[in-house]
This record gives structure tokens, sequence and C-alpha cells, in this order.
């Protein structure tokens, strides 16, 4: 369980972030959304420390970020995995190795253990023929999938993906995004997802923070967010013709 | 970001591979060009010194001596340092500069990795053996002055032996090689600041290779000056 406290992040003069407080739950897929420029990367970034947020506090299951010092901050972060909008894999390495850098890096697994982990993880994200391929090789939904599993390898806690299906195409989108809730069920992580896809909303909805200029302006489930009356979601949500369409096949009780 | 380059050091396991790589990529890869380009003009600077000596009371073990000294003094430390600021540099540069656009550097830190260390420190490490690139350097480009001034007729091969281990000062090959260690760490961190910091996309990974070189250049040169300075002028 990720506990986000009234917290505010300003970039020189303009204030990006302005108090937002809210619990991502564990076990859950949490969604972030909201137009573009509400401030949805960088509360993400705000979560994984990439920015320090000048007031309030984050904490992982009670582990207040801020107050964490260097080495305990690291090992938070190596229970963290965490899917790039554009995937950042390593372009120097195969999609194999791409995976096994957590592995490499902090634990103490012998090859033949990692290799059974990595073959598992590719296996369980339906990439099974491209390990010695480099990310450059492959296609984008191919690549995000890459990311997942890299984000996954090491067993984390939390998963952060931002966007992670911007630039597939609808098909793509929904097999990344049930992926990511399997995953997320199946080992019990704390998900965090950014996105500004409906779709995503239908599927995978299961606690959405909808943010707008840097507040909260709503917060509830997918069944929820098709029955508000805030203003703000609505206009978000229903600026679609399909999705206008889908509402009032709602209200009238489908 | 010196600090942090030697901070929380990466696993040796993994470092050790990222080494050499490096030198390999570094290192390596630079010693055909600077190969080429020490042979040939160690042989043009042999050549001129020939063709400048118009006197016949000066002596022909001159080119010998004049090609030995420019050389090893400034050519091999000072010139190929700075056409090393081109082809390292910006290799350098652009390789890190396209990490930080594509968000690698961000997946490096997010894992709890110190990407300082992890991309800069094997790149000081393997420019430890800068030095030995160096020295080809400046076998080749006497051997080139030899042979170009044997072959060309300029002089013999025994007054340009004797020239070239004339008035032999062992402290110059010190200067050149202290000059070639500091040259070797500007190579490896100022291309690495400005790939690291940099801000934007495609586009700034190459702006920012360009002026990475120009700094880089301008760098060793202004070192080159104070350390002759400092190391001969007094
Ligand atoms: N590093 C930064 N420095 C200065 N301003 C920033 C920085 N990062 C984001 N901003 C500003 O913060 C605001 C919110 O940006 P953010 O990237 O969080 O939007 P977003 O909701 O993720 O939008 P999108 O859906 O387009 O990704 C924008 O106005 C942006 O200009
Ligand atoms: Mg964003």
């Amino acid at each position: 369980m990720i506990e986000v406290k009234n917290v505010e992040k300003s970039f020189g003069e303009s204030k990006i972030l302005k108090g937002v407080s809210t619990v991502f739950e564990t076990g859950k897929t949490n969604l972030i959304i909201g137009q573009s420029g509400s401030g949805k990367t960088v509360l993400l970034k705000s979560l994984l420390g990439i920015h320090k947020p000048e007031v309030g506090t984050i904490s992982f299951d009670g582990r207040i970020y801020s107050e964490l010092d260097d080495d305990e901050k690291r090992e938070l972060r190596t229970e963290i995995g965490m899917v790039f909008q554009g995937s950042a894999l390593f372009d120097s390495m195969t999609v194999a190795e791409n995976v096994a850098f957590p592995l490499r890096m902090f634990t103490n697994k012998s090859k033949p253990e990692i290799k059974e982990r990595v073959d598992f993880v590719l296996e369980r994200v339906a990439l099974k023929d491209a390990h010695h391929k480099l990310p450059s090789e492959i296609s984008g939904g191919m690549q995000k999938r890459v990311a997942i599993a890299r984000a996954i390898v090491n067993n984390p806690k939390y998963l952060f993906c931002d966007e992670p299906n911007s630039g597939l195409d609808p098909n793509t989108s929904i097999l990344i995004d049930n992926l990511i809730k399997e995953i997320t069920e199946e080992y019990n992580i704390t998900t965090v997802i950014n996105t500004h896809d409906m779709n995503s909303v239908m599927e995978i909805g299961e606690k959405i923070l909808f943010l707008k200029n840097g507040l909260k302006a709503w917060e509830g489930t997918k069944e929820e967010i098709f029955k508000t009356d805030n203003e703000a979601v609505v206009a978000f949500v229903y600026s679609s013709n399909l999705f206008k369409k889908v509402r009032e096949a709602h209200l009238k009780g489908y | 970001m010196l600090k942090e380059i030697f901070n929380k050091q990466t696993k040796w396991s993994v470092m050790r591979n990222l080494i050499f790589k490096e030198i390999d990529d570094l290192i390596i890869d630079s010693l055909g060009i600077v190969a080429f380009i020490s042979f040939f003009v160690g042989g043009v600077v042999s050549i001129q010194t020939a063709l400048n000596l118009t006197n016949p009371l000066i002596p022909k073990y001159l080119i010998g001596f004049a090609t030995r000294q420019s050389v090893i003094l400034e050519f091999a430390p000072t010139f190929i340092s700075v056409i090393m600021a081109g082809k390292m540099g910006s290799f350098i540069t652009s390789s890190i500069g396209t990490m930080r656009v594509t968000e690698q550097i961000d997946a490096l830190e997010v894992m709890g990795v110190n990407s300082l260390n992890y991309l800069v420190f094997p790149k000081i490490i393997a420019l430890l053996f800068y030095p030995f690139v160096i020295g080809i350097s400046m076998f080749l480009g006497v051997l080139g002055g030899w042979i170009a001034g044997v072959y060309g007729g300029f002089t013999s091969s025994a007054e340009f032996i004797n020239g070239a281990q004339m008035q032999f000062i062992p402290f110059h090959i010190v200067y050149a090689f202290i000059k070639t260690i500091i040259f070797a760490l500007l190579l490896a961190t100022i291309p690495s600041f400005h790939g690291y910091y940099m801000k934007g996309g495609a586009l700034e990974v190459g702006k920012a290779s360009t002026v990475s070189f120009v700094w880089t250049s301008v760098s060793i040169i202004l070192f080159n000056y104070i350390l002759t300075q400092l190391l001969l002028g007094s």
C-alpha cells in the first residue's frame, strides 16, 4: 500500500501538484487519469523518488520515503518495478540481458538460476522466442512486454507504469492491460498506472484517481466513473462519442 | 558529480564486463585511426623539416631530432587527444545522451543503480589504457618520419637514427605521459558530463556531441599550455 499525503511539487514558479492525497492499494491496479499536462507523470515520478516533493509525504507500507537514508532508499528501489512510457530498454543488450539485468545487479543468483527466472517471466509475457534479439529488432508492443518482464523479474512489491499502452493498437493495448492486471493479482503487487486511455479505465480501473490542474478532482472505481455527476470527470470521460453512447446505455441500465 | 562516480560501486561481476566493453569501444577501436594518422603525420614532419634545412651547414641528423621532439612532446599526446575528443568524445556523449533522452538513465536510477558510477566509472578505468594508445602513436610517428626521411632521399637511415637518439631527456617522456593521463581524464569526464546532463530529444543529442567536442578540445589545449608551463617552463 502506498499512501500519498498532501503532496506538493513545483518547478520554479509554477506549482504542478497542489496538495494531492490518496491511497494506492495492494493487489489492485490503481490508475491515475487526467488531461495532458494535469501532472500525472510528475505525480508518478514523485512516487518513484525521481522528483522530490516540497511538501507532503509518500509512504511505502509505512516507510516514509523522505525519511529513509540513502541505503534504505536504494533498498526500497530494488522492490520497485517501472515500465517507462518509451519502454527504456537498454539498447546495447539483448532482450534476455535486459530482463536479467536487475537480477545480475541486485541478487546473488547463479547463471542457471537467472536463466530459469528470465525464461519464466519472458514466457509469462508471451515472448518465448525473442531472447537473443536486440530491442531495436522487435516491435513496440513486444518492447513494452519486455519492459514489463524486466519490471517484474525481481518480484517487485510495487509496479509503476507510465502510459503502458500509448502508441499501441487497441488489441495489443488490451493484452498489455490485462497482463498487468493478472500479474498484479497473482503476486499481490501495488500497481500504479498512468493513462489517458479510457479503454484501460474500462478494462482494469479498480481504483481511479482523476487529476485536474494538479489536484485530485475525483476518485473511485470504474463502475462509479460511469455514474458520477462530477462535471470534470464527465467532461473528460465523455469527450468521445463512443463513450457518450456507452454512458447513455449505462444510464438506461444495460 | 565526481563524488557520485566513485560512490556506491556497481557489483564487480557486472562492472568487469562494462570495463571490458569500454576498453573495446574506446581504446581498441581507436588504434587503427591513431596508427594511420601518426604514421603519416610523422612522415610529413620529417619531410617538412628536411625541406626547411636548406643551409648546408645544418647537420642532417636534425631531421631525426626534430621529428622525435615534435612527435613525442606535442603531436602524439596533444593532437591525438584533440582528435580523440572528436572520436571517443562524441561517442561517449551520444551514447550517454541517448540513454538520457530515452529514459534509460531514469530506468537505472529507479532500479537503485548509481547511474553515474555505472556509466562513467568504466570509461575512466578504460581510459587508464589511453597512454598505450599514445605510446603507439609516438612509436609510429617516429617510424613514419624515419621511413619518409630515408625513402624520400632526405637523410640516411644512420643520420636519422642518430638524430632521434640525440640529447634524449627522459623527463620529456614523463612530461608527455603526465599530459596523456590528464587528457585521458578529460576525455572520459567532459563528454560524459555533456551526455549525462543533457535535456531534450534526438536532435539535442547531436548538438550535445558537438558542444562536448568543443569543450573537450578547448580544455585539452588549455591544460596542455598550463602543464607545459608548470612542468617544463621553470
Ligand atoms: N521537469 C520539469 N520541469 C518543469 N516543468 C515540468 C517538468 N515536468 C513536468 N513539468 C510541467 O508539469 C506539468 C504537468 O506535466 P506532466 O508531465 O505531469 O503531465 P501529464 O499529466 O503526465 O501529461 P501527459 O498526459 O501529456 O503525459 C506540465 O505543465 C509540464 O510542463
Ligand atoms: Mg505524462
